[in-house]
């Protein structure tokens, strides 16, 4: 892989929603960061802070009002295996096993049977699901499924692997387990990978660099680098204090935006 | 009992747990459960099974599951006794329930009188086959153009008018026309049966198509999906259960019709025996053509639900 392939730049992007009304809603305002190769990039911030928009941009389910999303230069303009993501819900296709649903972009690459089954064949033991693989998802425990996913969207070998809040859904224990693996096969198998949670302790425990997002309108209001050594220890008195900065400083964010909301109904009542 | 398997055993409940605390220890070696705790897995899994049999009494033999099984058809066997012992001692009070409701004996008579005269097998088939072709047909039709529905709006709202505007005429309403069209056969009887079946086919495979989980479709799209092959590997199989649902209410509805139409105009079936009975003054043929189609309404019904099983392992909806 050269080295700028897996790049992604974000410049000055800004998304208009509209609420059922048909009023339109700054989604998101000038957002621009870039990404560098086989970094792991996380994007944190409150709900309603635009994340999930910024991921489905990225994506490419939705265009861009204003701005460019590039991924090696290339403009986003539509899904595709480059970009593969993982789901909150896992997204596996209930008709298929876990072999099959990890050979799903294989087919639609048309690789060769032959190279279709090795792929498959290595991602099942990469994500240590060796012995499932003629289950149904179904049959499977929330962090199996997650696992599948996982593993789905690994072996189109995509240029950036995007994660919506992928162990959101998983109980507390599960979760921390799968922070870890997946960082081993990070580590294992580098690959640029941005990643959204509402999780600080989650982001700082896996990246390199982390956007902390804002509400109203959705921007990108600081981004902050992760300079620890991996395995990161949360009772690291660095770590410690790095957690507490960025969650005072989102806590204040949620403080001002009530503030604001507050303010500005009673300034209606009045008027 | 060895320690290890007893762990897993009592962390897990069958093989839908992680493996998480297992692997717990092999840091460092291979991503997910390393091959130490892989291993340890795989062979506790075989161990557990025969543990977790070994904590439950033995399934019943098999005549003893059919039996159970049958011995669910007590209120059915029940009404049919009931029925006979009304009609034979009934008579007594008012001597003309013999022929307004004769008993199952007289109509199992009847069945073997007119199996003998060999007519009663081609009354059963040319029903069946009409309901099969035009409920075969609908299906044809009616999946496609639902599926089409449901997948993309624009053709939604150009279809949907046409098609509200069609479906409550009552397939009924069109017998008369069917006939000047088609004459007096087989083909106007399907026909009556089509129009039945259509819309209720159609309208599930819309729904089915149309309520396909979003994320599965963003998830085909990111993993390199064409459209034709989402619509291939994502939208149809999300939708066959649905289908199939259609299929089955189309099936019921087709009978109805079914009868409707030979009531009125046919050279055989089941609605013409019992129409050509109701003339002969023959309750005991009236009966037994609508047990006829009651059965065949049941057994197509059974054959629907065993197909949807075959052909969706992944699905266990009831």
């Amino acid at each position: 892989m050269s080295s700028n392939e897996s790049q992604v730049s974000v410049e000055n992007v800004s998304k208009v929603h509209f609420s059922m009304t048909g009023e339109p809603l700054l989604a998101l305002l000038d957002v621009t960061f870039c990404v560098e190769d086989n970094e792991f990039f996380s994007i944190v911030g409150p709900s309603g802070c635009g994340k999930t928009t910024l991921l489905n941009l990225l994506a490419g389910f939705e265009q861009p009002t204003r701005g460019e999303l590039r991924v090696g230069g290339e403009l986003i303009t539509e899904p595709g295996w480059k970009r593969a993501v993982v789901f909150q819900e896992y997204a596996l296709f209930p008709w298929y096993t876990v072999a099959q649903n990890i050979r799903y972009g294989l087919r639609r690459k048309r690789l060769p049977e032959a190279e279709q089954r090795r792929i498959v064949d290595h991602y099942v033991g990469l994500v240590g699901l060796r012995g499932f693989e003629q289950r149904y998802p179904r049959e499977l425990s929330g962090g199996m499924r997650q696992r599948v996913s996982i593993a789905r969207a690994l072996a189109v070998n995509p240029s950036v692997l995007l994660m919506d809040e992928p162990f959101a859904a998983l109980d507390i224990q599960t979760r921390e387990y799968m922070q870890d693996e997946l960082l081993k096969i990070w580590q294992r198998e580098p690959k640029t990978v941005i990643f959204i949670t509402h999780s600080i302790d989650e982001a700082i425990k896996l990246s390199d660099r982390i956007a902390i997002m804002a509400p109203r309108p959705g921007r990108v209001e600081e981004i902050k680098r992760v300079d620890f050594e991996r395995p990161r220890d949360p009772t690291d008195p660095g770590v410690v204090r790095l957690i507490a900065d960025v969650k005072r400083w989102l806590r204040q964010q949620a403080f001002t935006a009530e503030h604001d909301e507050r303010r500005e109904r009673a300034a209606g009542e009045t008027a | 009992m060895n320690p290890a398997s007893s762990r897993v055993v009592a962390g897990s409940g069958g093989g839908t747990a992680d493996a998480l605390p297992a692997a717990a220890p092999s840091r460092g070696a291979q991503p997910f459960a390393s091959g130490e705790a892989q291993r340890n897995h795989a062979v506790t899994q075989a161990d557990m099974t025969a543990l977790a049999a070994s904590m439950v009494p033995p399934p019943p033999p098999a005549w003893r599951r059919a039996l159970s099984r049958l011995s669910r058809l007590w209120l059915l066997v029940a009404f049919v006794v009931a029925w006979q012992l009304i009609s034979m001692y009934g008579s007594a009070v008012n001597p003309q329930l013999d022929v307004m409701m004769p008993p199952p004996t007289a109509v199992v008579s009847a069945a073997a009188d007119l199996a003998a005269r060999g007519v009663l097998l081609t009354h059963i088939l040319d029903s069946l086959k009409r309901v099969l072709l035009a409920v075969g047909a609908a299906t044809l039709l009616g999946v496609p153009l639902g599926l089409g529905m449901g997948w993309s709006p624009r053709f939604r709202s150009v279809v949907d008018p046409v098609l509200e505007f069609i479906r409550p005429i009552p397939p009924l309403a069109w017998i008369p026309l069917s006939i000047l069209w088609f004459g007096i056969g087989d083909l106007q009887i399907v026909y009556i049966i089509f129009l039945a079946a259509f819309f209720p086919i159609v309208l599930n495979s819309l729904a089915g198509a149309r309520d396909v989980d979003a994320y599965l479709v963003r998830a085909g799209l990111s993993l390199g999906a064409s459209q034709r092959e989402l619509f291939a590997t994502v939208v149809l199989p999300a939708a066959l259960p649905q289908i199939f649902t259609g299929v089955r209410i189309g099936l019921g509805i087709g009978w109805m019709a079914l009868v409707a139409g030979e009531l009125v105009a046919a050279p055989s079936g089941l609605g013409y025996m019992i129409n050509n009975a109701r003339t002969l003054f023959r309750s005991d043929y009236i009966l037994l053509g609508m047990v006829l189609i009651g059965a065949l309404g049941l057994a197509l019904d059974f054959a629907m639900r065993e197909l949807t099983r075959l052909t969706m392992p992944w699905y266990h909806g009831k």
